[in-house]
């Protein structure tokens, strides 16, 4: 148990429950101790660090491109951004410019990674209301996707595929016309995903006016991405600061908009996540349509030595930014490189939100933000 | 049994020399009978349910252990007597031990009264519908007991969230049946039943637009006194890791589950009996039926397919939709189930009323219209679902059996 | 506002506490832009670059610790939402007693970047409201991220190192 709970004055009649590290619920190796009379809480203190593996410190034990494989590590549902994140800054500290045809390459991994996190996102938070069903379509729908990436580049799940100064594999022929039938099936799908769960009344009374974080909130706690956009703030990486090949696309950016219930509830959350796959779907549909020829790799030494200097490059994840702050001494190993994750973040707001809630809720809660652990103790 | 022991007396010598032996063994073979009927109902319903839950999901579900996975639930059985039986340290012991069996027993005890044909019941009683509401209670007192012995909180959570759920839809149940009770003018069941006939529109469900709405709020009603879902809050496993039975293992665990799945069967049976028509054939009369034996049975197999057809409706909503919230779920009892409650049993006493002073036509004309909208619902259903199954264009082909 | 035009306006307003500011490098376009100041401003130069409209850094990014062997470095990493900008504010702390005061007044998220660093490499925060370990456990000896540190050789009784790579075998 932690000293502070000496700290709190508890009242008789508090109860202090623990949701354990494992749980089936939490979505990650994460505790909550909650302290509450029955059903309402009063706080919700989450305790992290049990996925702690020293990720940046075991960086500044080896080369550059050795680093590629942890970055999968840091976020697995959504490991081409994780690994795009560490390349784009390794890129910035050299200077080096991406052929083109690696830039459409990632952007379209990345697309097809969002869609396959997203609907683990959304997957979960049915599952953890009840509905077990939508998590099992989205997971047929994932497997297809686990099918395509694995045919790219041999992994269904850590792909270690962008490296930096490009990507690791080319597309084997006949993949473009797989992810084009997949998109084409995807969206029908969606929208009988729609009508099983999305509009649900069970669903939208659990979600709707629980767990509100509206927009300063949200923007002092540091909340990123489709949390962000949840609760009403309009800022995409990809349109905003824009990287790699995204400047060349046209895609709307979904933002929150109080849709049966308040601003910056969980079921805005919900449908922010349901609206980007769609969007990823035009995303890929372009980025398939004009994939250029060329290199998959530019010129890279073997051994990367990059100048000394920092760079910070933040790439619009499914969890939201995911930015690698990287600082080299102009050795072959890094110096420092720090991760920041949306999760991290997201779960820092989980003591504030959760007052006031039932434990119900805050299931919901923690199931709306997304939270992934690996991303919040790496 | 009472009837069924007066046409024993006349065939089998036996039974008019000793009639109180005769009497014990018949009923106490038909309690062995329907604690087979019990177990053999609510096996091969987990196996349903788990194969229609797979088919749900796109999965195959289990299909390993016996053909196409029918003996599954035996292995689930045989493996749960085998496993140890943990009970926690500071857990009260007496209480851990003694919280099966009311629940248990209160699903069980329903089967007293659960006809299957004219003289197929165990005990007609007069009281039969307080005597079902009374002994279903016995299932709160279990479940608070295995919460609170568990000495666990989450447990205590679950059981006090059930308990609170129970009783409260038992209100909701009990007004739903006297909806239906008073056009039928008696308490048994099988009065009630006697009171039906055969054909659709004499059955109680389509006598009159309160028992028509009855009919739905003693289904949702029932099932939150089952712990189903939409209304599984006590089991939410994603919250408390199953409730007030997280800390039981083996058999004891597997009593838990068995009687909540025979309660489905109690569920599916009691509805049938009050409002679709219990064991009546259609265009048969009751002395016909009484006096023939394939008859009976025939209503018995009757019964039983209207029962199952309620329990897959069950299952089918298992896996469709999320759970309540428990304040959302206590909300639905208290301000809108008892309200409309109230409101449907003054209704239907007005209809008596009216009833009686309209001609006979009248209400024959009523019960056809419900009856025809009841197939109008039940026709939409099923063309949304082939319209549904035409308009996605995956379509990925399963070799299952079911 | 560019980077130059920040940096000048920071030194306009603070004056000394603004000690430099990072360089751009034509070949490396992206490198991330920072500028130095003195540990007793942080709190005013935050406050300032995230109340003033024409900067607005409503985001903190990130709080990067970094031991430069004869300093720590903390790079507060934000962005602005309204101007699309990103660049970072860096303090250099004395090693042995590295203290700063914590900029949770002005982002609630330094709350949990602050706690981190705290647990990683031993900076200590004034005024922050809740100092713990966040992803080490309570009582761990150590900041596993400073360039001298060695672990303790156990931990409740569980060795931390082993002879043979692989144990007993």
């Amino acid at each position: 148990m932690d000293s502070t709970q000496s700290k709190q004055s508890v009242s008789d009649d508090l109860m202090i429950l623990n949701m354990g590290p494992q749980h089936p619920s939490t979505h990650g190796v994460i505790r909550f101790i909650i302290t509450g009379d029955g059903e309402v809480m009063q706080r919700a203190v989450p305790h992290v660090g049990y996925l702690h593996r020293g990720i940046e410190k075991l960086a500044e034990g080896m080369p550059y491109p050795s680093f590629v494989p942890f970055t999968d590590r840091v976020d697995y549902l959504a490991a081409m951004f994780a690994n795009h994140g560490y390349a784009l800054a390794v890129e910035r500290l050299l200077g080096l410019e991406v052929p083109r045809r690696a830039e459409y390459l990632r952007v379209i991994v990345s697309e097809l990674n969002r869609i396959a996190s997203h609907l683990i996102g959304v997957g979960a938070m049915a599952m953890d209301i009840g509905a077990f069903t939508p998590f099992l379509h989205g997971i047929r729908e994932r497997e297809k996707l686990n099918d395509i990436i694995e045919e790219l580049c041999g992994a269904r799940l850590t792909y270690n595929y962008v490296r930096v100064g490009g990507v690791a594999f080319d597309i084997p022929a006949g993949l473009d016309r797989k992810i084009l039938s997949f998109l084409d099936t995807f969206e029908p799908l969606m929208e009988e995903f729609n009508r099983l769960i999305t509009v649900n009344e069970i669903l939208v009374k659990r979600c709707a006016n629980v767990a509100i974080i509206d927009a300063e909130t949200a923007k002092s706690y540091g909340l990123v991405g489709p949390n962000l956009r949840g609760s009403g703030v309009d800022w995409d990486l990809r349109r905003d600061l824009p990287y790699s090949a995204y400047p060349e696309f046209d895609f709307k950016v979904c933002v929150g908009r109080g849709v049966r219930g308040t601003l910056g509830d969980a079921y805005d959350r919900f449908v922010v996540r349901v609206e980007e796959m769609m969007e990823s779907v035009k995303i890929l549909r372009q980025a398939l349509a004009g994939i250029p020829e060329g290199d998959i790799m530019a010129k890279v030494p073997r051994k990367l030595k990059p100048p000394k200097g920092e760079a910070y490059a933040a790439v619009e994840s499914a969890r939201g930014e995911l930015g690698y702050h990287v600082i080299s001494d102009g050795k072959d190993k890094p110096y420092r490189v720090k991760i920041r994750a949306g999760s991290f973040t997201a779960t820092s707001i989980i003591e504030h939100a959760s007052k006031g809630l039932m434990i119900a809720d805050l299931v919901v809660l923690i199931a709306s933000l997304d939270v992934i652990a690996p991303e919040i103790d790496r | 049994m009472g009837d069924f022991f007066e046409y024993l007396k006349s065939e089998w010598s036996f039974a008019s020399a000793h009639p109180e032996l005769a009497f014990a063994i018949l009923v106490i073979g038909y309690g062995i009978l329907m604690i087979g009927f019990f177990a053999a109902f609510a096996g091969p319903v987990t196996w349903i349910e788990r194969r229609v839950a797979g088919r749900m999901q796109c999965r195959i579900g289990p299909n390993r252990v016996g053909p196409q996975g029918f003996l599954q639930w035996l292995a689930d059985g045989m493996k749960n007597f085998l496993k140890e039986d943990l009970i926690p340290n500071d857990a009260d012991r007496i209480l851990f031990r003694l919280a099966v069996y009311p629940v248990f027993a209160g699903v069980f005890l329903t089967f007293v009264v659960l006809p299957f044909g004219p003289w197929i019941v165990g005990a007609d009683l007069d009281v039969g519908i307080v005597y079902l509401l009374a002994v279903t209670a016995l299932v709160v007192t279990g479940i608070i007991m295995s919460g609170w012995a568990s000495n666990s909180k989450w447990a205590l959570l679950g059981g006090i969230r059930s308990a609170a759920q129970m009783v409260s839809y038992e209100v909701a149940a009990g007004m739903a049946l006297l909806t239906a009770i008073i056009p039928g003018g008696s308490l048994s069941l099988q009065g009630i039943i006697e009171h039906q006939g055969g054909w659709p529109w004499q059955w109680l469900v389509f006598f009159s637009p309160a028992t028509f709405v009855a009919f739905f709020v003693y289904f949702v009603a029932s099932l939150a006194e089952g712990n189903r879902t939409p209304f599984d809050l006590p089991e939410a496993e994603s919250e408390l890791v199953s409730g007030y039975n997280t800390e039981y293992s083996g058999m004891r665990f597997l009593f838990f589950a068995f009687a909540e799945w025979g309660n489905l069967y109690v569920i599916g049976a009691v509805i049938t009996a009050v409002f679709l028509g219990g064991w009546r054939i259609p265009g048969v009369d009751l002395a016909t039926q009484t006096n023939n034996l394939w008859l009976q049975l025939l209503g018995a197999a009757i019964f039983i397919a209207k029962a199952s057809i309620l329990v897959s409706v069950t299952i089918w909503l298992r896996w469709t939709l999320p759970r309540l919230r428990v304040d959302q779920l206590m909300m639905m009892c208290w301000k809108y189930f008892v309200p409309i409650g109230i409101g449907l049993v003054v209704f239907s006493l007005v209809w008596q009323l009216v009833a009686a002073a309209v001609p006979t036509w009248v209400t024959g004309a009523v019960s056809v219209l419900l009856t025809l909208a009841g197939a109008a619902l039940v026709a939409g259903m099923f063309w949304r679902a082939w319209y549904n199954i035409r308009s996605g264009k995956d379509t990925p082909v399963y070799k299952w059996l079911i | 506002m560019t980077f130059e035009e920040t940096v000048a306006r920071l030194q306009e307003k603070f004056g000394d506490a603004v000690e430099g500011a990072d360089e751009r490098d034509a070949g490396r376009p992206g490198l991330l832009l920072g500028v130095y100041v003195r540990p007793e401003a942080v709190v005013d130069v935050c406050r300032y670059l995230h109340d003033t409209p024409e900067l607005a850094f409503e985001q903190l990014s990130c709080i990067t610790g970094t031991d430069f062997q004869d300093h720590i470095q903390l790079a507060y990493v934000m962005m602005s939402y309204a101007h699309r900008e990103v660049m970072a504010v860096k303090v250099k702390l004395d090693r042995d007693e590295p203290s700063v005061h914590t900029v949770e007044g002005i982002w609630a998220t330094a709350n949990w970047h602050e706690r981190e660093v705290y647990d990683l490499l031993g900076v200590y925060f004034e005024g922050h409201s809740d100092l713990r370990r966040l992803l080490m456990p309570d009582d761990w000896v150590g900041h596993p991220l400073r360039k001298d540190y060695k672990e303790e050789p156990d931990y409740h009784g569980i060795p931390t190192t082993r002879d043979k790579a692989l144990g007993k075998y």
